[in-house]
């Protein structure tokens, strides 16, 4: 036999089938084994419950992870989809039944925002229903698909339903719009997408994207010593929180989501109220004669001081809001004036004899 | 007197009908005309789900959706329709250049049935909402792609038979590549399936791997190997430099396969494999350089016979396509570009002037040079230059389209902007690019029309040629 490349075909295509075989060891199946084996869920995390899971499922096989990621990198524009992503956020991924492998949430494309935390971001349930049956409806620059397969059209709807309240161009000519159980299912498991926090603080952000000198964004609750104007930026935070249900210009949806443009409460003298219903939230509300069913959760645990004063200065100075401005001081002197007794009584060092 | 001017070069006819095996010519054409089929339909997909960018509620039923789709387009078009091209090609390639008959055209066959059910099974478990875990190209449940890596052993088998009882000294170059895509491919396949291989975090590491040397490993030297074979032979002249294919493939094997990483730059994935696979993209430029200098040397001088050829012009073009693309995969590795185009529609720019622009204008270079040749039927020839005109303007309508658009989403996120304006500012570019895959497929219409004008005569004697046919070929 000769070492012959070009005459002896058992030992090119050898060479190139066992070569190839080493290189597929060396570069894929050994470091995949090893980050496995080197990998843990994070502490504090939870497994999925059999209905996320389900709905899991449903966003594998609808093509979700098609346009959106749930990888947020060490980069300034990842910064309002959460943390950076680390290793253990991927920990439980198995294969999904015996015919289908792990879901690649991972993603490779962001046609939509990454969807790492958006539970946090976007946790309310009506407003995914919404977004689900017509993207349109809540966003309207939105070219997400429909998914009205996802839903029924009852003319009675049961007791226990999940209504969904679809605003007039988009709602059927007669019936009410209900969840189906994929949809339930898909809606549990977006909104079991929070990132957990990782051991010893957010400290992968800076050492990441340090050479950017990007804004630091670090949400610390209640830390704000803030006295000035507030350093963080109130039309980002809208934009990325709040814009989703009260819309781009404060105007709300009719009968779903209040305006925020010309509402008395933004524009009250007393900012207290605002600031309260940020801070803790709100539900069941009647505003201008409307009943608002659908929950405001409370943004008091994601939100520094500074960024919340922010927000409200933005609302109370937009769409043609003419509310006085305020500060940190006061978002922090209400948070600690509604604290539960004894929350923050041992590392405050507030309390002075 | 006024002179008429002809509105197209004429086209050199063939001067040679090759005596081919009639079972063999009957077999190549089985797969280049269902692999048309599925060309036809999957950029009927495509098509489609470009136009729902522009009205994103037109069609609104489960199998209609985008999320649904999008897999049937990516698979159909690569497995079905491209890999059946270039496999049909290869099937006439390989026992040329070895001079012995194909060791079995029945198991060839029964591979054929195998893909065509793969496909088909898979389109219908995509369509109803059936997907395996989502990664890019890995989409086909593993019974559907068991099926199609099954028919890949089969055709790797009848090759590697015909080849080991080659009238030839030594293995031409071709078959170097054909054969190496076969045995890569297959081990890729069974990488990306095992089981134990494809949990948590270890299941991206995989999918890097997978989906880049599926595009690298198979797409990539089957159409080199084809292109070893008929860019020499159309030109009638030897090609320019043998070792520089020795080389390329050598380089091609072990830079292409390490660099599977780099679709997942800054994510938590270990950062040295992200670092090796950066360093190694670079390291692609040698296999490229040497591919694509290798093949535009034999082509120089030759600008004349190129015009003339109704084939010559694809794989002029797919050449290029192959040397500009590869090198903007190597820039789009970088850190520092990457963080601007990664997520972005730039990369759906990138790899359809991949796959489109490089491997199936090569594709069709091959099936014009040889069809014609072993069934004794020429299409129109104004039909091959629409063809070549509508494809290759709407790719390049299609890619530049979407490389300014997903530049812009970037610049977009880096600036911090709201979302919804990266998704607002591609309204343009999105219409461009649905105007660019309406071009892509009126060609692809024009094209199946010349396959059936291409079929192989019903009667048992292939229609002569006519001597004025022959004359004018001088």
């Amino acid at each position: 036999m000769r070492l012959d490349f070009h005459k002896n075909h058992r030992l090119l295509y050898g060479v190139a089938l066992f070569g190839y075989v080493a290189l597929t060891l060396l570069i894929a199946v050994g470091p995949a084994l090893w980050v496995d084996a080197h990998n843990a869920p994070l502490p504090g995390s939870s497994p999925l419950t059999p209905e996320q899971l389900a709905g899991l499922k449903v966003y594998v096989d609808e093509g979700c992870l098609y346009c959106h990621t749930q990888q947020v990198r060490p980069l300034p524009q990842d910064q309002p989809f959460g943390r950076p992503s680390v290793p253990g956020d991927y920990a439980r991924l198995r294969w999904l039944d015996a015919w289908q492998a792990p879901a690649m949430i991972l993603g490779t494309e962001r046609t939509g925002p990454d969807l790492s935390n958006v539970a946090e971001r976007q946790p309310s349930e009506v407003w995914q229903y919404m977004h689900l049956y017509q993207p349109r409806s809540v966003a309207p620059a939105s070219v997400m698909p429909a998914f009205p397969w996802l839903f029924r059209v009852e003319a009675n709807p049961a007791p226990d339903a999940v209504v969904v309240p679809v605003p007039p161009p988009w709602a059927p000519a007669a019936g009410r719009v209900v969840a189906t159980a994929r949809a339930r299912a898909l809606v549990a498991y977006l909104l079991s997408l929070k990132q957990t926090p990782l051991p010893g603080g957010a400290g992968m952000a800076e050492a990441g994207a340090g050479a950017a000198g990007a804004p630091a964004g670090g949400a610390s609750p209640g830390g704000g010593a803030g006295a000035a104007a507030p350093a963080a930026n109130g039309a980002a935070v809208y934009g990325s929180i709040c814009a989703s249900c009260h819309q781009a210009a404060g105007q709300g949806l009719k009968g779903v989501f209040p305006p925020l443009a010309g509402d008395p409460v933004v524009n009250a003298p007393d900012p207290t109220e605002q600031i309260h219903t940020v801070l803790f939230g709100l539900q069941g509300k009647v505003i201008g004669g409307a009943h608002y069913a659908a929950v405001m959760p409370p943004w008091g645990t994601q939100l520094s001081d500074d960024e919340i004063a922010a927000v409200i200065d933005h609302e109370r100075t937009s769409w043609g809001n003419h509310g006085p401005t305020i500060t940190a001081a006061q978002v922090a002197a209400l948070r600690k004036a509604e604290a539960p007794a004894g929350g923050g009584g041992g590392g405050g060092g507030g309390g002075r004899p | 007197m006024f002179t008429e001017r002809p509105l197209t070069v004429q086209k050199t006819r063939i001067d040679e009908l090759i005596d081919a095996d009639r079972s063999l010519t009957r077999l190549v054409y089985a797969y280049v005309a269902t692999g048309t089929v599925w060309l036809v339909f999957g950029t009927l997909v495509g098509e489609y789900l470009g136009l729902k960018f522009v009205w994103p509620d037109l069609g609104v039923e489960p199998w209609l959706s985008f999320g649904r789709l999008r897999p049937v387009h990516t698979n159909v078009v690569l497995w079905g329709w491209s890999s059946l091209g270039m496999v049909g090609l290869a099937l006439w390639v390989v026992p040329r250049t070895c001079q012995r008959a194909l060791h079995s055209v029945r198991l060839a066959w029964v591979a054929l049935a195998l893909i065509n059910a793969a496909v088909l099974a898979g389109v219908v478990c995509l369509a109803s909402g059936v997907n395996n875990g989502g990664g890019e190209y890995r989409e086909f449940i593993w019974p559907v792609m068991g099926t199609f890596a099954l028919a890949l052993v089969l055709l790797a088998y009848d090759l590697y038979r015909t080849i080991a009882a080659r009238a030839t000294e030594e293995i031409y170059i071709s078959n170097w590549y054909i054969l190496g895509a076969f045995l890569w491919t297959i081990v890729l396949v069974t990488t990306g399936y095992l089981p134990w291989l494809q949990k948590g975090l270890g299941n991206t590491v995989i999918q890097g791997y997978y989906m880049h040397t599926g595009v690298g490993m198979w797409f990539t030297p089957m159409v080199l190997g084809l292109t070893y074979y008929f860019l020499p032979k159309l030109l009638n002249k030897p090609i320019y430099s043998y070792s520089l294919g020795v080389l390329a493939f050598w380089t091609q094997m072990v830079f292409y396969t390490m660099i599977g990483a780099h679709h997942f730059i800054f994510s938590p994935i270990p950062w040295w494999i992200q670092t090796v696979a950066i360093v190694f993209s670079v390291g692609m430029l040698v296999p490229v350089v040497a591919g694509t200098g290798n093949f535009l040397l034999t082509m120089r001088g030759s600008g004349s016979t190129i015009a003339r050829s109704y084939s010559l012009p694809f794989i002029l073009a797919g050449v290029i396509f192959y040397f500009f693309v590869s090198t903007q995969g190597t820039f789009e590795a970088f850190r520092s570009l990457n963080r601007v185009w990664h997520f972005t529609n730039f990369t759906v720019a990138h790899s359809h002037l991949a796959v489109y622009g490089f491997v199936v204008f090569l594709v069709w270079g091959g099936i014009y040079a040889l069809l014609p040749r072993i069934t004794g039927r020429e299409p129109p020839q104004l039909a091959v230059g629409a063809h070549f005109w509508l494809a290759l303007v709407g790719v390049l309508t299609y890619g530049f389209a979407l490389m300014i658009g997903g530049t812009l989403q970037g610049e977009s996120w880096l600036h911090q902007a709201p979302f919804i304006d990266s998704v607002s500012l591609m309204a343009p570019y999105w219409t461009g690019r649905a105007v660019g895959g309406t071009l892509m497929f009126l060609a692809h219409l024009i094209f199946a029309w010349n396959v059936w004008t291409m079929r192989p005569a019903a009667a048992p004697e292939p229609a002569p040629l006519p001597a004025a046919a022959r004359a004018e070929a001088a």
